[in-house]
């Protein structure tokens, strides 16, 4: 029975259903991982009393012939998500100890089709980070480590770090992501496991603490493609409650899986090709290429115009809405208050915010406001919103010429902790090959590619057309299968 | 466009920060270097583009005019740093 | 026609130019952006959902009503209707603001240029002026603090916190506080006709900021103060003259005038300044990205535009044209329940001219006397018509109508059965009035010769003494023509 928690989610769902083992044996393994990886930092709360109590659910309803889609599958939830009556803290401290008496409606979701909740996962405060480290809580420190006989602590990727590494250390067989600039996709690819943000509209943000709302989307992360097909089909769905929810049917993504890829068009869009990128990240390009023409896609060659700026668009839109969005923390109605000794309410305001926000928070905010304050409006913000319209039309272009595009997913490897804290810039161009796509709204995937030379895990990405995860989903099985990758980080925790 | 320390105090001020003296000391060359970055978008030629509205072609949905929300005080206040007699308490506003 | 209202100063005249942004509080069942309830006086903060707290993650989803009545409130002052709108933030920080910012539309608002006519003189048609209308938008309403409750704590409220509110925003059109006391008279009657605001500025479902500046006639406009929040027409017309003299007066001493947010003291009928232009906020608008566009199509519209009622200047016209005086027209179309009232009344058949002068003069008084609105008058518009036929066809007098109307207010019976009950039919029996008159005539010989010697006003004198002998019953045409015969 041991190693429950090495399994991938699909293997336990068809073994629970099977009889090979008990709900309650699968999160009683999860718990005890959990509990042994607490110095990798992945959780900020552990739920193993909700993970049982769910599991025992699971176990009657397999006795009783009444399983649902998820039922016997504990899943980690970033903390980013509401969950009712469990800390809910954006990993800030100035959402320190806040108990939402709702439950958002992408986890409410999964816990409704019989998945367990293990506890909510470590993330960069408020998503704003690409390696965990701007958490209230502490880094996450991933359980990759390089081949080269050091010990340096690395970064697992952000925003969505702590559900990186759970998923790769056994610590969950699948765990809800944020996407808003890459933060479900680069740390997937940094921890070697497959991650998707679907098409924005897909999951509803209800309950999702907002970052940027035009490009905030939740999404799965896993160990394989098909987990991730499984998990986004009980993710997804309209709901009124979000005015930008799409209206439509949930596709049937797990059945629709197929790996065989003839008939279809990939695109290589030759801006990805950025000077200063490791060959190691164009070499695992290459090989995707040859994968996906393996699997009978045409590669063609074409043109995003546009992907320089990406970055800096994205980096007006999301800080000013950014900057609006996280006004409500002001510690009036929950959350942290700072109150100076006789001081008013700005006093009060001011000091609140100041002490519940991190460095990077407060650098966002900053940006955000300055662009959006009287007499900058047009120059900043809306000149990005032409250039996003920009980028929307390159990716629309593009698919008149192919069905998928392929590109790294990030432009190194994971890197240590602090090694770039102290330069905001050379942080953010981490999501260079993320971002575009998030602009443009369009699903998009991290699936592991190989290791590089020091042994850490590389990802390929794909981007898909508007509503066609499928798409997505079926060229990342095909990588998937060509790619063979079966490394795992190696125990030391 | 250059951002000074008066720059970045009036913003924090928008933002109501109280930011520290070193902190503003190292926000001014950051938030040059960062606005310096994102004004490249300024090569783009973007005359006669519209901004951005809707990243996917979506209807907005209107709600019908049915109560059928609130009247939850508890759960308002259920997070509240200083909840009194059912009202949210702030330090005093002298209009 | 150029308004002659003018302050006169040390320097000569000056003329105050005047625009208001009216806040009127819209009708719905449920806030603008979440499925609370609008109730005025609920227990604190138990008509708030999560979103209307601001809880994280929460989202607002737009009321369908609140976009149709403003959409309605635009159609009722022939405004552009913008098939396409946004919604936008509007960020600052203030305790009865949960979100940090209002949901509002500055870029692109749901209503464009429209107008309101008004007459300055009920009875005078050349006294009209037309107002613009610059656009109407929809935002939500923010909390209430109360100050007075705890010694060093302002206590937060957010019942109103997200209700919907429209902004009408007019052009800078008015030139004095009549004016302006007219144009919001006209407006809230606009909106309670539509039925998209209940127009009731105690609760603060109306408010105004008022624009004021002064300029010499002719000169450019001057710089403006905002004067906040103001819940009367009376108060409005009061800022406008203080302000008015208080710039005039600023400037001759050679001061200037100030950009700047001002608040109303009625108590003391002053406004003092509550931010300079520095403090202004820098409102950091954007569009929500939280909100799609608001894209309303044809069948939307078409209905907004049939449900609209007769609104007042139509329906001021359809009277004139029914042979009602322009004064009565305008009085009885100037509130809708009148206009209602007055309408149920035409519906009974009743001659239209006739009608409008019983309910100005006879109604009026009697729902005065009485205390009570027409919406609470004890007769109804079918009762009040059987009255007006009983007069009509000669049943009763004018006069004993009076005597048959008071009754009818205290007991709530029909004309027709007090009139019968009471006996106060009007007789035009020949005979009976023959027979009054001859011995009225007999008992008066000596006026009779004065009468024939040429002192007519005595005629008066015997229609009176008549109608007396007849309790008043007596049909006063049938008393007349026989009195000249007996008299000729
Ligand atoms: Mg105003
Ligand atoms: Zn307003």
């Amino acid at each position: 029975m041991g190693d429950l928690n090495l399994k991938t989610l699909t293997e336990l769902r068809d073994g629970f259903r099977a009889g090979e083992f008990s709900a309650r044996e699968i999160a009683t393994s999860f718990n005890d991982a959990i509990v042994a990886a607490r110095s990798l930092n992945a959780y900020t709360i552990e739920t193993p009393d909700a993970a049982l109590v769910a599991a025992d659910a699971a176990d009657a309803a397999r006795a009783s012939g009444d399983l649902k889609p998820l039922s016997g599958i504990p899943l980690g939830i970033k903390d980013l998500f509401a969950t009712e009556g469990v800390d809910s803290t954006s990993g800030s401290n100035i959402l320190r100890g806040f108990k939402p008496p709702y439950e958002s409606t992408v986890s409410g979701k999964l816990k409704a089709a019989g998945a367990g909740m293990l506890g909510k996962l470590n993330m960069d405060e408020f998503a704003m980070g690409s390696s965990n480290e701007t958490s209230a809580y502490g880094p996450v420190i991933s359980p990759w480590k390089r081949n080269d006989g050091g010990n340096a602590a690395l970064t697992p990727g952000g925003s969505s770090g702590g559900s990186a590494a759970a998923v790769s250390a056994g610590l969950a067989p699948g765990v809800t992501g944020t996407d808003t600039g890459g933060s479900i996709r680069q740390p997937a690819a940094f921890t070697g496991i497959s991650g998707i943000k679907p098409t924005y509209g897909r999951c509803s943000r209800w309950g999702i603490v907002a970052f940027a709302s035009s490009l905030d989307q939740a999404g799965p992360m896993a160990r394989t493609v098909r987990d991730c097909a499984i998990l986004l089909e009980n993710m997804t769905g309209f709901d009124p409650k979000d005015a930008t929810s799409l209206d439509l049917p949930v596709p049937q993504w797990e059945a629709g899986l197929s790996s065989d890829l003839k008939g279809k068009k990939v695109g290589i869009p030759k801006e990805y090709r950025i000077d200063g990128v490791p060959d190691e990240i164009n070499a695992i390009w290459d090989r995707g290429i040859e994968w996906l023409k393996d699997a009978g896609a045409e590669v063609v060659p074409i043109s995003l115009p546009h992907t320089k700026y990406a970055l800096p668009t994205y980096y007006i839109i999301a800080p000013a809405e950014a900057s609006s969005n996280l006004a409500r923390y002001d510690g009036v109605r929950y959350g942290l208050r700072e109150t100076p000794e006789g001081g008013n309410l700005d006093a009060m305001y001011s000091a609140t915010r100041e002490a519940g926000f991190g460095a990077e928070v407060k650098r966002r905010i900053m940006i955000g406001t300055y662009v959006l304050s009287a007499g900058f409006y047009d120059a900043y913000f809306n000149k990005a919103q032409k250039v996003r319209t920009l980028i929307k039309r390159d990716f629309r272009d593009a698919f008149r010429q192919c069905d998928l595009i392929l590109t790294p997913t990030a432009p190194s490897a994971a890197f240590g902790l602090n090694e770039k804290m102290s330069d905001p810039l050379a942080m953010y161009l981490n999501d260079v090959f993320a971002v575009p796509a998030s602009l443009a709204g369009l699903p998009a995937m991290s699936v592991p590619g190989g290791l590089d030379g020091q042994g850490l895990p590389l990802g390929l990405h794909l981007i898909g057309n508007e509503l066609d995860e499928q798409g997505v989903l079926n060229a990342g099985l095909a990588i998937e299968e060509r790619a063979g990758f079966t490394a795992r980080a190696e125990k030391w925790w | 466009m250059s951002v000074t320390e008066k720059d970045v105090l009036h913003v924090a001020k928008l933002a109501r920060l109280a930011l520290g003296d070193a902190e503003i000391e190292r926000m001014v060359p950051e938030l040059n270097n960062i606005l310096g970055w994102v004004e490249q978008l300024g090569e783009v030629n973007t005359d006669g583009v519209e901004p951005l509205t809707a990243v996917i072609d979506n209807q907005l949905r209107l709600r019908d005019d049915v109560v059928n929300d609130g009247d939850c005080r508890d759960a308002v206040l259920s997070n509240a740093p200083d909840a009194q007699h059912g009202f949210f308490a702030v330090p005093k506003v002298i209009e | 026609m150029v308004s002659d209202y003018r302050i006169k100063g040390e320097t000569g005249e000056w003329e105050v130019v005047i625009g208001l942004e009216v806040h009127a509080q819209v009708v719905s069942n449920a806030k603008l952006f979440s499925g609370a309830a609008t109730a005025f006086g609920a227990e604190p903060n138990t008509q708030v959902s999560l979103v209307d707290a601001a809880m994280p993650g929460m989202l607002p989803v737009p009321n369908r009503e609140c976009i149709r009545q403003a959409v309605r409130t635009g159609m009722a002052i022939d405004a552009k209707i913008n098939k396409w709108s946004r919604f936008d933030r509007k960020n600052y920080f203030y305790a009865d603001l949960p979100q940090g910012y209002q949901i509002s539309q500055l870029y692109h608002p749901l209503v464009g240029e429209g107008e309101v006519t008004v007459l300055l003189d009920e009875k005078d048609e050349s006294s009209a002026r037309t107002i613009g209308v610059e656009r109407i938008h929809v935002e939500q309403d923010a909390g209430k603090l109360m100050h007075d409750q705890h010694p060093t704590m302002s206590y937060v409220d957010l019942n109103r916190s997200g209700v919907a509110l429209m902004e009408i925003v007019s052009k800078p059109d008015m030139r004095s506080p009549a004016e302006a006391g007219a144009y919001l008279r006209k407006l809230r009657a606009i909106l309670r006709y539509v039925g998209s605001c209940d127009g009731n500025m105690e609760e603060g479902s109306m408010r105004a900021d008022v624009n004021v500046s002064v300029r010499k006639p002719g000169d450019e406009f001057g710089t403006r103060t905002e004067t906040k929040n103001v819940n009367s027409v009376r108060f409005v017309m009061a800022v406008i003259e203080h302000e008015a003299r208080r710039q005039v007066d600023l400037i001759e001493e050679g001061g200037t005038v100030a950009q700047e947010t001002r608040l109303y003291d009625p108590d003391k009928n002053v406004t003092r300044t509550l931010r300079s232009k520095e403090d202004a906020h820098d409102y950091r608008y954007f569009p929500d990205p939280d909100l799609l566009p608001l894209e309303l199509d044809d069948a939307f519209l078409d209905e907004c535009r049939k449900s609209l009622p007769e609104l007042p200047d139509a329906k001021r016209k359809r009277y004139e044209l029914m042979g009602i005086s322009a004064y009565n027209a305008s009085v009885l179309t100037a509130e809708v329940e009148t206009a209602g009232w007055f309408d149920a009344l035409l519906s009974n058949d009743v001659d239209p001219k006739q009608a409008s002068n019983w309910v100005v003069a006879e109604l009026f008084g009697a729902l005065n006397r009485l205390g009570v609105s027409i919406a609470e008058c004890p007769v109804s518009p079918a009762h009040a018509a059987d009255l007006l036929k009983l007069v009509a066809d000669g049943t009763i007098s004018g006069s004993i109508a009076k005597t048959v109307f008071e009754k009818m207010l205290e007991s709530g019976d029909p004309a027709g059965a007090i009139v019968e009950r009471e006996g106060l039919k009007q007789t035009s029996d020949t005979g009976a009035i023959d027979a009054e008159i001859d011995r009225i005539l007999a008992a008066n010989a000596d006026k009779v010769e004065q009468y024939k010697a040429g002192k007519e006003q005595l005629f008066g004198f015997f229609v009176g003494q008549t109608m007396k002998a007849m309790a008043g019953k007596a049909n006063p045409q049938i008393v007349n023509e026989r009195l000249r015969a007996k008299l000729s």
